[in-house]
C-alpha cells in the first residue's frame, strides 16, 4: 500500500491533530518496533514500511498497523514502558515513516523517548485511567480524530478532554522548537572548550 | 535529590551550559561508534556542512553485522559489506580512529573500549547502543544514545541530556560457587521489574560488589539497561585500577599515579545522599534463568514455573503471552527443559573470564547429541587470550565450534540465528521475541557457565552439579 506522505515535524510544535490508532500492550520493545534484520541498512528511508514487520506478519492483515481505517493514522495510544529495549533510533524513525507524530502512552523507556523528542514526536504520558478510556473509545469508534494541545497539556477526542504529562524539559524543548538540538549545541564551542580545559582526563590528570 | 554520589560529581564536571529546554548540556569524554547506528548520523553531517569536532575523542569499530565463520572481504552478505565500507570511509573522511577486522583491537564495542583502556573513571562515555551501560563497571556515566544523538556528539563532543535520580543497589554477602554476576543481575531485574529503572542510574556497591572482578562488574553494569536503568556504575577501587594498568589507552607514568589520586576521589561519599536505596543478600541468589520474553521473567534453576495468577493483575497479560510464545506451562519445572542451541558469546558475557567459566564446565565432557553449541569470544583480543589458554581446545574438542568476534547471535545480524522456533541457551541480554533471528525463536538467558552446562545435557542444567569443589574459587 502506498502511504500518503506528510511532512516530518519541524519547528515549533505546540498542536498536532490527527487519527488515532491504538497499540494495546505493556512492555513493546524495540526489537518488535523494528526487528533487527531490518536494521541492516545506511539509511532510514524505508522503515516505514517494516515498522512492527513480524507482528504484523503474525497478525495476517489484523495488526492494527494493517487495518484500512488506520492507514492515515498519526496519533499511537500505547500502553505502558513502551520502546524498551534497545537504543536503535530506527525504532522511532519507522513509526514516523509510517505516519505517526505523536504517541500518548501511560510511560516509555527512557532512550526511546529521547530518540522521539529528537524527532520532534512528543511522547505524552497519562494516566492508566486515561489511557484505558482513551483506548476503549477509540476501539468502538477506530479512527477517532485526537487534539493535542502542549500548551495546556491536554488532549481531547470527539467527546472529552483529558489533561496529560510531559516533563517540562522535553515540553519546552518540543513547544519552542528547540527539539533539534544540533544548532544549539555547537553555538556553545567556547563554553566546551572551557569543560575540556578542566577535565583531569584531558589535562594529564591535574585537577 | 541525590548529592555527592559519583553520578553527581561526574555530571558536574561535565556540565557544559542549560539549554532553553531545561535540558543539559553534557560533554562526551568517550564517543563509540559501530556499523549500525553511526551511518545516518553521518549523513545528517555532511547534509548540514558540520564538521566532527573532536575526532580523537570517538573511536570506531565493527561488530554487530560481521560473520563468525568467514570474515574475508567483501563479506558474502553485501548489505553488511555496505554497512562496513560505510563506516570505514566515515571514520576516515573524518579523522575517526577505527578498529577493523585483523587489527587486533576490533569486537564488540562495550569489550574492546575496556580493554584498550579506552574506559577509565570518571568519564562520560556514549555510545549509539543501549549496552554502552557496561562501561559504568569504570566508576564512568555511561549510557546508550540514539543516532541523531550520534550526530550531536560527533558535531560538539555535547548532548543535550536531563539528569536521572540515583538509587543505590546495595548488595550485601557474597554470591556462592556456581553464582555469577549474570545471575546476580538476571535477580534483581526480576525483583525490580524491567521498567524500575526509567528515570534511574543505578549506583551498584556493598560487599558482593567490592568482589566482584572487573569482568562481572561489566556484566552487571551492562544489564542495568534490561532493568530500565540507562546508566549503571560501580565505585571505581583497586580492582578497577588493578584492570586498567598497562592498558593502552591507560595513563602512563606520573600521570598514572595522578589519574589514580583523581579516580579515588570520585566515589560516593559516604554522606552521599541517594534518591533511592534497596538491598539485596548475595547469599540468597542461585543461579538464575529467563523463561519468557523480557530480561525480568526469569527464576531461580530449582523454582518451579510460575502461574500467572501469582503476579499482580496488570502484569498478568504478559506472563499469558510470554507462556503462549515460549510454548511452555506454568507449574513445571525449568530445570529439564529441552534446548536446541547453545551460544556463548556477546557484551554481556563474551570475555576471556565467561570463557574460562565455561569451559571449565565443557572440559572432559561433550555437547549432547543434536545440540549446536558455538562460541562467539568478545573481541580479537578475547580469542586470542583465549587461544593461548588452550580454550579454543577444550570447546573443541567437546564438540563446541569456535568462532570469529562479534555480536553474532545476541541479535542475530549476521548469519548466526534460531531457525524455526528453536529453542537456545544464551550468554546474551535479550530474550525478546524474535531476537536470536526468528519470529518464533526462543530464548532463555543464564550464565556462560550454565549455558555450556545445558550443552552438555542438551536440557536446561544445574551448573552445580558440573562444579567440583576446587574450581571457581
Ligand atoms: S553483543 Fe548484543 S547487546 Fe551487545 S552490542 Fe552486540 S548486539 Fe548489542
Amino acid at each position: 500500500m502506498i502511504r500518503p506522505i506528510t511532512p516530518f515535524p519541524t519547528g515549533a510544535i505546540k498542536q498536532i491533530e490527527g487519527k488515532s490508532i491504538v497499540l494495546t500492550g505493556n512492555d513493546i520493545d524495540t526489537d518488535r518496533i523494528i526487528p533487527a534484520r531490518f536494521l541492516k541498512c545506511v539509511s532510514f528511508d524505508l522503515l516505514g514500511e517494516q515498522v512492527f514487520a513480524d507482528d504484523r506478519k503474525e497478525l495476517k492483515g489484523e495488526h492494527p498497523f494493517d487495518l484500512p481505517i488506520n492507514q492515515d493514522a498519526s496519533i499511537l495510544v500505547v500502553n505502558e514502558n513502551f520502546g524498551c529495549g534497545s537504543s536503535r533510533e530506527h525504532a522511532p524513525q519507522a513509526l514516523m515513516r509510517w505516519g505517526i507524530r505523536a504517541i500518548i502512552g501511560k510511560s516509555f523507556a527512557e532512550i526511546f523517548f529521547g530518540n522521539c523528542l529528537a524527532l520532534g514526536i512528543p511522547c505524552i504520558k497519562a494516566s492508566e485511567k486515561i489511557i484505558e478510556s482513551l483506548q476503549q473509545s477509540i476501539t468502538s469508534n477506530p479512527g477517532d480524530f485526537i487534539r493535542i494541545n502542549l500548551e495546556e497539556l491536554s488532549i481531547s477526542d470527539s467527546s472529552i478532554k483529558y489533561n496529560v504529562l510531559m516533563d517540562p524539559g522535553p515540553l519546552e524543548m518540543l513547544k519552542s522548537g528547540a527539539w533539534d538540538a544540533t544548532s544549539q549545541l555547537i553555538n556553545k564551542r567556547s563554553e566546551i572548550l572551557e569543560v575540556m580545559k578542566n577535565l583531569p582526563y584531558l589535562n594529564n590528570f591535574k585537577y | 535529590m541525590s548529592s555527592k554520589t559519583l553520578y553527581d560529581k561526574v555530571w558536574d564536571l561535565h556540565q557544559v551550559s542549560q539549554l532553553p529546554g531545561g535540558s543539559t548540556q553534557l560533554f562526551i569524554g568517550l564517543h563509540l561508534i559501530h556499523e549500525v547506528t553511526s551511518p545516518q548520523a553521518f549523513s545528517a553531517l555532511s547534509e548540514k556542512n558540520l564538521a566532527v569536532l573532536s575526532p580523537e575523542r570517538t573511536f570506531g569499530t565493527v561488530d554487530h553485522i560481521v560473520p563468525t565463520l568467514n570474515q574475508n572481504r567483501p563479506f558474502a552478505d553485501p548489505l553488511a559489506e555496505e554497512m562496513l565500507s560505510t563506516l570505514e570511509k566515515n571514520c576516515s573522511t573524518y579523522g575517526i580512529p577505527f578498529f577493523g577486522i585483523g587489527s587486533g583491537k576490533q569486537g564488540i564495542v562495550h569489550v574492546i573500549a575496556p580493554e584498550l583502556g579506552l574506559t577509565q573513571p570518571g568519564m562520560t562515555v556514549a555510545c549509539g547502543d543501549s549496552h554502552t551501560s557496561t562501561h559504568g563497571a569504570f566508576g564512568a556515566i555511561a549510557f546508550g544514545i540514539g543516532t541523531s544523538q550520534v550526530r550531536d556528539v560527533l558535531a560538539s563532543q555535547t548532548l543535550a541530556i536531563n539528569k536521572l535520580k540515583v538509587r543505590r543497589i546495595f548488595v550485601k554477602g557474597q554470591l556462592r560457587k556456581g553464582v555469577y554476576a549474570k545471575d546476580l543481575i538476571l535477580h534483581i531485574i526480576r525483583k525490580l521489574g524491567v521498567k524500575a529503572g526509567n528515570g534511574f542510574a543505578y549506583e551498584f556497591s556493598g560487599p558482593a560488589i567490592e568482589s566482584l572482578p572487573m569482568e562481572g562488574r561489566m556484566t552487571l553494569c551492562n544489564m542495568a539497561i534490561e532493568g530500565g536503568a540507562r546508566c549503571g556504575y560501580v565505585n571505581p577501587d583497586q580492582v578497577t585500577f588493578d584492570y586498567l594498568k598497562g592498558r593502552m589507552h591507560a595513563p602512563k607514568g606520573k600521570d598514572w599515579e595522578r589519574a589514580i589520586a583523581w579516580w579515588k576521589t570520585l566515589s560516593s561519599n559516604e554522606n552521599a545522599i541517594f534518591d533511592d536505596e534497596i538491598s539485596f543478600d548475595a547469599n540468597d541468589i542461585v543461579p538464575t534463568v529467563t523463561w519468557g520474553i523480557t530480561p525480568g521473567q526469569s527464576i531461580a534453576i530449582n523454582e518451579s514455573l510460575p502461574q500467572s495468577t501469582t503476579f499482580e493483575v496488570k502484569d498478568r497479560p504478559i506472563t499469558e503471552e510470554a507462556y503462549s510464545y515460549m510454548k511452555i506451562e506454568p507449574g513445571g519445572k525449568i530445570e529439564g527443559l529441552k534446548i536446541d542451541v547453545c551460544f556463548i558469546g556477546s557484551c554481556t558475557n563474551g570475555r576471556l573470564s565467561d570463557l574460562r567459566e565455561a569451559a571449565s564446565v565443557a572440559k572432559g565432557n561433550h555437547v549432547a547429541d543434536g545440540i549446536k553449541a558455538f562460541v562467539v569470544p568478545g573481541s580479537e583480543k578475547v580469542a586470542l587470550e583465549a587461544e593461548e589458554e588452550g580454550l579454543d581446545k577444550i570447546f573443541l574438542e567437546a564438540g563446541f565450534e569456535w568462532r570469529e568476534p562479534g555480536c553474532s547471535m545476541c541479535l542475530a545480524m549476521n548469519p548466526d540465528r534460531l531457525e524455526g522456533d528453536q529453542i537456545s541457551a544464551s550468554s546474551s541480554n535479550r530474550n525478546f521475541k524474535g531476537r536470536q533471528g526468528s519470529a518464533s525463536g526462543r530464548t532463555l538467558l543464564m550464565s556462560p557457565a550454565m549455558v555450556a552446562a545445558a550443552a552438555i545435557t542438551g536440557k536446561v542444567s544445574d551448573v552445580r552439579h558440573f562444579l567440583k569443589d576446587d574450581s571457581n574459587s
